[in-house]
């Protein structure tokens, strides 16, 4: 139970700090705990690895290199700024559903059809003006993206059955849609393994240092009018009311079935559109194992950013640097921790989140958020006939 | 009769339908035994599942404690076979260290399922959440794991080997195949039936199933006559969390003698399904289990050997990718089309909270 007591009016200048503090408080605190626990496991790591001097420094070289590698010069903070894009909008992908009530745990098989959507436009518009194939791709990887999150919202709203089954199920269907594609109607002939052909002049543009392309400012837009979206429209309203309570959301003459089919046909574009940004941005072409992390990255980075766009951003900017610096400690530690590193740590951020009661009941913390969003929603609607 | 065959399978359209049934019909005595190791691992999830929600706690980190499983089973399996040794025995290829692995996979497990349960009994978090974070901890813990100990290239502890029944069993007519399915099986997915019917026969006829209905239904009144909400739903979860791990342990010590990361493929959350679909029975998940394994299955039989005539052209243009998707595709037209007649217990998902004494 926390007494959060609203800042008074002849003291604005000192609520700010407060308001921050009571925000970030707990994911901070969780952070710190993680990387504690992160370096237990690399020492651990150096116990069961054996044939090397065990070296106690170890989590601090890595740590170091891995804060390197995410910030330390231009080249670095731009690859930051790449992995942090498609977070940026696969995790509102995932914070959207999040405020509707909804768990998208789809945003991989989005991001994935999003991609592909983007691909096929974007090899068949290779030679087009840029002006007429960025765009085209672009929305074509949206409104793919959009029929893959409008399946399960459909399929909720007629049956009930809950998208935390169906959206993982899409998420293998897309894995086959994807490997169908890229050795049959998308294969380039002539490659030995199955790829696409380039998207060429459909590829988004270098904008920032080496290559950093203009997804970066799609990704900026889309936070943007998602919080509008969210905050300014009565739709969000809409959104908001059916994601605390279906049923007065129905009494106060909402259609809780119609926002469930269009917030996750929303997070589809959202998550689309972050596909097509690695497609168009970073890979300019496709594999059949398209696979990456960036879908599941994207529920942490959701659950870290308690939902709201703002937040989303500085937990994607946190994950994609640790995305982008976990090569250079893969190589500063002589190979020995290995890349996924990240995973562990990102985890473990989420479970003492998920903790938060624990954790402010022992450090004493008063006034200060809920490490997480309470969806309590989706639990509630998980089987049940309909929303 | 076999004139009468040939006439339905030339009706145009429906023909195909029925050469489709015939198909079905001729080859699922020869696939029996795959449709029941392809169910085990979605039953046993699914029987975690039925175990856990009866009693008020949703799990969708099955799916997560599958994969932790699986991998202690068999690292642990690596780690004891030089000290054990010992060649595998006739009875299931048994060996010390198969048998020690498989009991550090059980205990992984609970652990898991005790996190689950401390996490959404007792700190009250959102089971959904907490399922969902355990499921990211199990995969990203295991892949760094496994990353990191396959430069070391271990040699795996083997893994259980399936019974062999006499030849004569198979050719019993009509139950000939049904005793074949059930015999030519490993250890696990032989336990599986039993597992199944006792548990059906514990939670609709005991004690223990009485007390499980009544916290999943209604803990209010469960407390006001004396059963103890909080203890009955963390037993239940921790002992589930033994289900999953066997679940977990088929994968890499029976259905295969090795661990790859990702290679529960989704089956914990097919395992919800058909917990659902199953209508949170045991006998129900069994059934709804089987169903799915039988789409792999069946798609598997096809991709490998078509089936002769027009059916066969039909299926043959299909794009073999079709057949990877078919399980997870059948799972969602069943789950969409099965769910609004089935009802979960009254209490799922909710946390509960002791009434404070009267101050």
């Amino acid at each position: 139970m926390t007494t959060e007591r609203p800042p008074s009016q002849g003291r604005r200048l000192v609520a700010l700090p407060a308001t921050v503090w009571a925000a970030v408080a707990l994911p901070f605190i969780s952070i710190v705990l993680a990387l504690l626990v992160g370096s237990i496991v690399i020492l651990a790591s150096e116990v069961i690895v054996p044939g090397h001097p065990f070296d106690v420094t170890l989590p601090v070289t890595a740590y170091a290199a891995l804060f390197e590698g995410a910030f330390g010069g231009l080249d670095p903070i731009v690859n930051t700024i790449r992995a942090a894009t498609p977070l940026v909008l696969a995790g509102l992908a995932v914070g959207l559903a999040f405020k509707a009530g909804l768990f998208n745990i789809g945003a991989q098989g989005q991001f994935l059809l999003g991609a592909l959507g983007s691909v096929t436009v974007g090899v068949a518009l290779n030679q087009a003006s840029p002006f007429i194939a960025i765009p085209a791709a672009l929305l074509a990887g949206m409104l793919a993206g959009a029929a893959w999150g409008f399946i399960p919202g459909f399929l909720k709203a007629i049956s009930g059955a809950h998208e935390v089954v169906t959206t993982i199920m899409l998420n293998y269907v897309a894995v086959s849609v994807i490997a169908w594609a890229v050795s049959g109607p998308l294969d380039q002939p002539g490659s030995p393994s199955p790829i696409t052909a380039q998207v060429g002049n459909a590829a988004l543009p270098v904008i920032i240092g080496r290559n950093g392309h203009l997804g970066v400012l799609v990704a900026l837009a889309a936070v943007l009018a998602v919080g509008w979206l969210l905050f300014r429209t009565t739709r969000g309203f809409e959104i908001r009311t059916v994601g605390a309570n279906p049923d007065a959301a129905r009494y106060a003459g909402m259609q809780p079935r119609l926002i469930v089919v269009l917030t996750m046909s929303l997070a589809g574009v959202l998550a689309g559109l972050a596909g097509a940004t690695v497609v168009l941005g970073v890979t300019h072409y496709m594999m059949a194992s398209f696979g990456t992390t960036v879908g599941f990255d994207s529920i942490a980075v959701a659950l870290l950013g308690r939902s709201s766009p703002v937040g989303i951003v500085f937990a994607a900017i946190l994950f994609g640097a640790m995305r982008a610096g976990a090569p250079l400690m893969q190589i500063q530690t002589g190979s020995l921790i290995p890349a996924e590193l990240v995973d562990v740590l990102q985890a473990t951020i989420l479970l003492f989140l998920a903790a938060h009661e624990v954790i402010r009941h022992i450090l004493k913390l008063r006034g200060v958020k809920a490490g997480l969003e309470t969806t309590d929603t989706i639990a509630r609607t998980y089987g049940r006939e309909s929303v | 009769m076999d004139g009468l065959i040939q006439l339905l399978y030339s009706v145009p359209v429906l023909g195909l339908l029925f050469q489709f049934v015939g198909y079905v019909i001729e080859i699922v005595p020869r696939i029996a035994p795959i449709i029941l190791q392809n169910a085990t691992p979605i039953a046993l999830a699914a029987l975690c599942g039925v175990m856990c929600e009866r009693s008020g706690v949703v799990n969708i980190g099955i799916e997560g404690i599958m994969i932790a499983a699986a991998f202690v089973g068999w690292y642990v399996g690596v780690l004891v076979q030089p000290a054990l040794g010992g060649d595998p025995s006739a009875f299931f290829g048994v060996t010390p260290a198969l048998l020690v692995a498989l009991g550090a996979a059980l205990l992984a497990g609970m652990l898991i399922s005790l996190l689950h349960a401390w996490l959404s009994i007792t700190v009250r978090a959102d089971q959904i959440i907490s399922g969902t974070i355990i499921n990211i901890a199990a995969f990203g813990l295991t892949g760094y794991l496994n990353t990191l100990i396959s430069t070391t290239s271990p040699n795996g502890a083997g893994a259980f080997t399936r019974f062999r029944p006499p030849p004569e069993i198979a050719d019993i007519p009509v139950v000939g195949w049904i005793a074949e399915m059930l015999l030519r099986q490993g250890p696990i997915a032989m336990s599986l039936i039993v597992i199944v019917i006792v548990f059906q026969v514990l939670l609709f006829r005991s004690r223990w199933g009485l007390r499980t209905r009544a916290v999943g239904e209604h803990p209010r009144a469960a407390e006001t006559v004396g059963i103890d909400v909080i203890w009955v739903r963390y037993r239940n979860v921790v002992l589930a969390g033994a289900l999953a791990a066997l679940a977990g342990a088929y994968l890499s010590m029976e259905g295969t003698n090795s661990f790859q990361q990702g290679m529960t493929a989704g089956r914990g959350f097919i395992g919800l399904a058909a917990m659902i679909v199953g209508r949170w029975t045991p006998v129900g998940a069994l059934g709804a289990a089987l169903l799915f394994a039988s789409a792999r299955a069946l798609g598997d039989s096809i991709s490998f050997a078509r089936p002769p005539g027009e059916l066969g052209t039909l299926l043959g243009q299909l794009p073999g990718q079709f057949f990877d998707a078919l399980p997870y595709l059948v799972t969602i037209i069943v789950l969409a089309g099965l769910i609004g007649r089935s009802i979960p217990p009254a209490a799922d998902g909710q946390p509960y909270e002791r009434e404070k004494a009267a101050a």
